[in-house]
């Protein structure tokens, strides 16, 4: 294992190359290169240290694989809210002192200009992605708007998808049940809480559609399997915008998590890494990052910098997470209760999806 | 001489062993280490053993039924605080958490919460949190300090350890493994089934046809075998779903209303049609390399002797072909026990097997838990088999 280990790192080391002062790892893609668009350029641009970018389809893993063999050759890695924190709590990450993160415009402190759960111990988020539904509008010309549309069948008749995991389903459940987003979790907590989100999901049990993968959600929607399908929001955003799918976006309820920026522990080069991650979440960067893809800014005041989509004439703020009217009603996801919860909900789960 | 002789022999033996070595070798590290490890990972887990060296301690100095005192939480709050610097505290509220769920944060929240315990620790601790008080906790704990216990398998079994320490069944929303292991079962002896009675014809068809037309139905049969699985079962979503063509075509035909289109597909109707289809070779091979071994000559035998048609093939045809039909069904039965890409796919709600579940705790990193259930079932497949031999007998499975 050890030399496997070695092996891979000495691989990432001749990969990533020892000219750049700041090496980043993403995930590829369109989302890698919004962030070169929109992070890196600007940050060599500005300061005069050259940085770089690495693809990977799993940042933990080889974070995790790096620390352990001793030989980290990244300086700044983004990975999922849960990660961060987990990667915190056994020790695979730097600390970042919040103090380091730049004011916004308007002189608002970092601490206060960041969304609620933002910065963490260890991360720094850059963008919000989100969990919402979608439905077709050819089907529904007077669609749903709230949560609680979802889950009445009567008014709007037809199949939902859904993913096949509790998590998510049952948020959406007790939402749609009437429990204020902020107190979710709190309801989640208790044994009447899940009975209810239980017997919500039990009054449209006949009409679910479950999927496993999240390019399903989609793909269900065109294919005119369901009315209304529940799943990531950039997905539908893309299938409306680039593929001219009838898909609407309903946020009320939405489910939101945070994208975040980390440094492993032992980075080689501790403090460009941590002037990149002041940068690249400062207000105008994040700004930039948000007209790239349709996901939310993690820091208040760069919404109202971001206008049109990349292709110049979409106008992206109805389409993202972060917009005010899309957060009326939204639920940050809660990375603490899914690590306690997740083994006996997900029992309770399959249980009641085999029992009729 | 007789030494001599059988000096010889033993000699002989040695060396021809010598060439089913590889063999041996190859199957022992690829077939018994891994499952020695699985059946190891079941009853082993050392995530809170490991972390919690003093409450171990305490542990094994007080016998189970002990209520505990200053000492223990005394303990408890040192450990606590260990895991806090060497940043363990997750593994072993994970280890903790699959017996007593909710409890990851507990450890988490606690070790984080550790520089400030002062004693008495007893009530620092469940002022900090109450849950430390729950005997469930203890319990728990108590069973975890021993890196080997059968934890694994009473969830496996739908139980929990109960507040005086009693193993119970859980309540009924959350009874899952025993149904699901029962219905694994029901459900691949159903496909098994559906498989036989597919396949018997063809294999029929394809054993008394001209060689060449039977080389072509052949490669049909094998054709599959060919595509990727996931491909096939992809295929089998076009055909079957709601706005598919098998219901357009019913819906053409009259036979179905448009609004009442037929459900084949994400659910137990899906999952049984397309493993059907997925493993009907291995039911057609079998039986078609056994009956093209039999003499038609018999059959005819039987007619010239005034059997009826009817008595001849049941009397005469079927139980000579029955060693590749007991080959085929096993074969067949064996491998939709352990299916999971198919179910995973077209499964829906109902149609999920055991394996699926396996599959869930292996990549949510419950390796212990997952490890018991498929040593559940490989016990269940082989239990079946004993069954099968007394029955049947495996001297008469002929794979081809």
């Amino acid at each position: 294992m050890k030399k496997y280990l070695l092996a891979t790192t000495m691989f990432m080391a001749i990969v990533t190359g020892a000219k750049a002062d700041v090496v980043v790892m993403s995930w590829g893609g369109d989302y890698g290169a919004g962030q070169v668009a929109a992070f890196n350029k600007p940050f060599t641009e500005a300061t005069g240290i050259k940085s770089s970018m690495v693809d990977s389809d799993n940042p933990t893993a080889l974070i995790k694989s790096m620390v352990e063999a001793n030989n980290v050759t990244v300086d700044v890695v983004e990975v999922e809210y849960p990660d961060a924190i987990r990667g915190c709590d056994e020790g695979l990450l730097e600390p970042v002192d919040p103090a380091i993160l730049p004011a916004s415009a308007d002189g608002a402190s970092a601490k206060d200009d960041f969304m609620e759960g933002a910065i963490t111990e260890c991360g720094v988020a850059t963008v919000v992605y989100s969990w919402v539904f979608a439905y077709d509008n050819k089907k529904f010309p007077q669609g749903p708007v709230t949560m609680a549309d979802f889950f009445d069948t009567k008014k709007f008749p037809g199949k939902r998808a859904l993913r096949k995991q509790p998590k998510f389903a049952l948020e959406m459940a007790l939402i749609a049940d009437g429990v204020p987003a902020a107190d979710v979790y709190k309801v989640l907590g208790t044994p009447e809480g899940i009975d209810r989100a239980f017997a919500k999901l039990d009054s449209v049990k006949g009409d679910l559609v479950w999927y496993q993968a999240n390019a399903e959600a989609a793909r269900l929607l065109a294919d005119g399997e369901v009315a209304m399908s529940s799943g990531s929001a950039n997905r539908f955003f893309n299938a409306a915008v680039s593929e001219g799918k009838p898909f609407t976006t309903v946020w009320d309820g939405q489910i939101y998590d945070f994208a975040m920026f980390v440094i492993p522990k032992g980075a080689p080069h501790l403090e460009d890494a941590k002037k990149y991650l002041a940068f690249a979440t400062d207000t105008k960067q994040l700004a930039g990052m948000a007209t790239e893809l349709p996901f939310g800014p993690a820091r208040k005041s760069a919404v109202p910098l971001v206008h049109f989509f990349k292709d110049g004439k979409t106008d992206i703020r109805p389409h993202m997470p972060t917009n005010p009217d899309n957060l009326k009603n939204a639920l940050a996801v809660s990375s603490d209760f899914w690590a306690d919860h997740e083994s006996e909900l997900t029992e309770r789960f399959n249980t009641w999806l085999t029992s009729n | 001489m007789t030494l001599a002789l059988s000096t010889a022999r033993q000699k002989a033996r040695r060396r021809a062993m010598l060439l089913v070595a590889p063999l041996f070798l190859f199957i022992v590290v690829t077939f018994v280490v891994p499952i020695g490890q699985v059946l190891f990972l079941s009853v082993n887990n050392d995530g809170f053993s490991q972390t919690a060296p003093k409450l171990g301690a305490w542990f094994l100095a007080n016998t189970d039924g002990t209520v505990p005192d200053e000492a223990a939480y005394a303990a408890l709050a040192a450990d606590l605080d260990q895991m806090r610097r060497e940043k363990t505290a997750g593994a072993a509220g994970t280890r903790i958490n699959d017996v007593v769920p909710g409890s990851r944060s507990l450890f988490t929240s606690s070790a984080r919460a550790s520089r400030d315990f002062k004693p008495p620790y007893k009530e620092a601790l469940i002022a900090k949190d109450a849950r430390w008080a729950d005997p469930r906790v203890w319990h728990a704990m108590r069973a975890a300090a021993n890196p080997n216990s059968l934890d694994y398998y009473i969830i496996a079994a739908d139980r929990q350890r109960a507040e005086d320490g009693s193993i119970q069944q859980v309540p009924p929303e959350r009874r899952l493994y025993i149904g699901l292991f029962a219905s694994t079962f029901a459900q691949s002896a159903l496909i098994t089934f559906l498989c036989l009675m597919l396949a018997f014809p063809i294999a029929h068809l394809i054993a008394h046809v001209r060689q060449s037309t039977a080389n072509l139905l052949l490669i049909l049969v094998l054709l599959p075998f060919w595509t990727s699985l996931l491909v096939r079962t992809s295929s089998w979503i076009v055909l079957l779903q709601r706005q598919g063509v098998v219901n357009n075509v019913l819906v053409a035909l009259g036979l179905v209303d448009t609004d009442r289109r037929l459900e084949l597909i994400y659910n137990n109707v899906g999952t049984i049609i397309v493993m059907t289809h997925v493993l009907l070779p291995f039911m057609i091979l079998p039986i078609y390399s056994v009956m093209r071994m039999i003499n038609p000559a018999y059959v005819r035998a039987a007619r010239s002797l005034g059997a009826t048609s009817w008595t001849a093939f049941r009397r005469i045809y079927v139980p000579l072909t029955l060693p590749g039909v007991a080959a085929g069904s096993l074969l067949v039965f064996i491998l939709a026990v352990g299916y999971y890409i198919t179910p995973a796919l077209v499964g829906g709600a109902d149609g999920q097997l055991i394996s699926n579940m396996i599959q869930y705790h292996l990549s949510a990193s419950n390796w212990s838990l997952a490890a018991a259930l498929a040593f559940i079932l490989l016990v269940g497949v082989l239990v079946l088999y004993w069954i099968y031999d007394r029955l049947v007998g495996v001297e008469n499975l002929k794979l081809g």
